[in-house]
């Protein structure tokens, strides 16, 4: 497994894409630290950038990677080596190379800007959100054969977690205001990674009362260090989910 | 060395293998012919551990070949499209494969690497490959671990004249030497002097597993397109 991960990563790692991303990533936090002002600012900017492109990012990339890789897939499967240590070695050259680019393209502005607590939080918010959004195109891209439509799903994933299920949440709260809605939202609130990103970052940012209902109610219910244990317990299984669930698939398929 | 029994796969509706009983001995080239969606190629699948067969067993030596996936050790495969990482080097792809099957294999065979001078273009990225060079590489893949059993899907399609000859004559060396090489091609005129026998396969069914010499004796027809057309047209009534 990991003879195929180091071979992944070298070739990953020399993609124009996963430059090209490391270099945005670079140019927006730092333009983003300056233009705010206020470094309070230009983290909730860039928590907002990470929040949306990394996601998309990790899901079209991981998917096309794997469409692209399945002739080369289909040859590791017809040499001595389990199809399990295909599957998790191309998922960890993919995640890697994108964990490297995001350490590479946020971490410098965060230690020069923003070295505290939140500032980290965001980074370690942003590395999860990289490993669970590969996973979970790894998954759509295993599951379907097309590639058409495993990459239009990855951009279906990615429309619903970073606008639809807001929307919904909302609309859910709107109707049934008159009730105790903060169990449910809560619900609501695990079932988005986006959403367990946000609010994490935010419950350390000290504004959370002025981020919107789901950050104040996080805070308001759980309190910071269990509010934040729970949301980090809840992105661990939105990552491992999708790891097992492609596993699953990926040795019963037919290639 | 190889044995199929009740190997039987059906994608959806369509039966791809409809319980094939084949013995394939070492020392032969066996030719796999049959239309368009005869289950040529889901039968090398099956042998690659690929495609999962539905029902049946398929055997290498006595050992069961669907359970075990350290005996792919003594197969080489050559796809019918080669595709490697873009952005690896021709000898990365070739230090990886060694990497990947380290202490399953005695000794490399690296005849073909030598014959089709892959050193030269052992710096070239695997994207910049045409086709033919691509087959080249995964020949010199396939043969490399010296495995006892050779799987060659579409072989010389895209191979220039010069290299097609390097590989048939590499393919004959490696029969003679007791190896079982399957072959399969859409030109039947490209492999017929390497064929040794010919196993037609027709709707997921084995039609005939027959030695060529035998068929081209029956029919008077040396030549493999031909005698498949003659024996096709007589199978009809």
């Amino acid at each position: 497994m990991t003879r195929i991960v180091k071979y992944v990563l070298r070739d990953i790692l020399r993609s124009r894409i996963v430059l090209a991303y490391t270099g945005f990533l670079l140019a927006a936090s730092f333009g983003l630290f300056h233009l705010g002002g206020e470094i309070s600012k230009g983290l909730v900017g860039l928590l907002s950038l990470v929040l949306i492109v990394v996601p998309l990012v990790c899901l079209v990339f991981g998917t096309i990677h794997f469409y692209n890789s399945y002739e080369f897939i289909e040859l590791l499967a017809a040499q001595p080596v389990k199809r399990r240590s295909i599957l998790i070695g191309e998922f960890l050259g993919v995640a890697g190379a994108l964990t490297a680019a995001m350490i590479v393209g946020i971490a410098p502005p965060v230690v020069l800007y923003a070295a505290s607590t939140t500032g980290f939080t965001l980074l370690a918010v942003g590395l999860a959100l990289t490993v669970l959004f590969t996973a979970i195109a790894f998954l759509g891209a295993v599951a379907t054969r097309d590639k058409a439509r495993g990459v239009g799903l990855a951009l279906l994933v990615w429309f619903y977690f970073a606008l639809l299920h807001d929307g919904l949440m909302l609309l859910v709260m709107f109707f049934f205001e008159d009730y105790p809605l903060e169990k449910p939202a809560m619900a609501m609130i695990a079932l988005n990674p986006i959403d367990l990103g946000r609010v994490i970052v935010l419950l350390q940012m000290d504004v959370s009362a002025m981020m919107g209902y789901t950050g104040a109610l996080m805070k308001d219910l759980l309190g910071s260090t269990l509010g934040i244990s729970a949301g980090v317990a809840a992105l661990l299984l939105w990552a491992a989910l999708p790891v097992f669930a492609s596993n699953w698939i990926f040795r019963r398929k037919d290639l | 060395m190889i044995t199929a029994r009740n190997l039987t796969k059906t994608f959806g509706r369509l039966k791809a293998l409809d319980s094939v009983n084949v013995v394939l001995k070492g020392g032969r080239s066996i030719m796999l012919i049959g239309p368009n969606g005869s289950g040529k190629t889901t039968f090398i699948k099956c042998l690659l551990g690929l495609v999962i067969p539905d029902e049946g067993w398929l055997t290498l030596d006595g050992e069961d070949l669907l359970g075990d996936h350290t005996l792919r050790r003594r197969i080489g495969y050559m796809p019918q499209i080669g595709r490697f990482p873009d952005h690896l080097k021709v000898g990365q792809v070739i230090d990886m494969m060694r990497e990947i099957r380290r202490g399953t294999f005695t000794r490399t065979d690296e005849d073909l690497i030598e014959a089709f001078d892959m050193a030269k273009i052992s710096h070239k990225t695997t994207r910049t490959l045409s086709g033919g060079m691509r087959q080249k590489l995964s020949a010199c893949l396939a043969f490399l671990f010296n495995p006892d059993v050779l799987v060659l899907d579409e072989p010389t399609a895209g191979l220039d004249p010069v290299a097609a000859e390097i590989l048939k004559e590499k393919v004959r060396a490696e029969r003679d030497r007791g190896k079982l090489v399957l072959l399969t091609s859409h030109i039947l005129s490209d492999l017929e002097d390497i064929t040794s026998e010919v196993l037609y396969l027709i709707e997921g069914r084995v039609q005939f597993h027959r030695p060529m010499a035998e068929l081209a004796e029956e029919h008077g027809e040396q030549r493999l397109g031909p005698l498949i057309a003659r024996i096709m047209k007589a199978a009809k009534p």
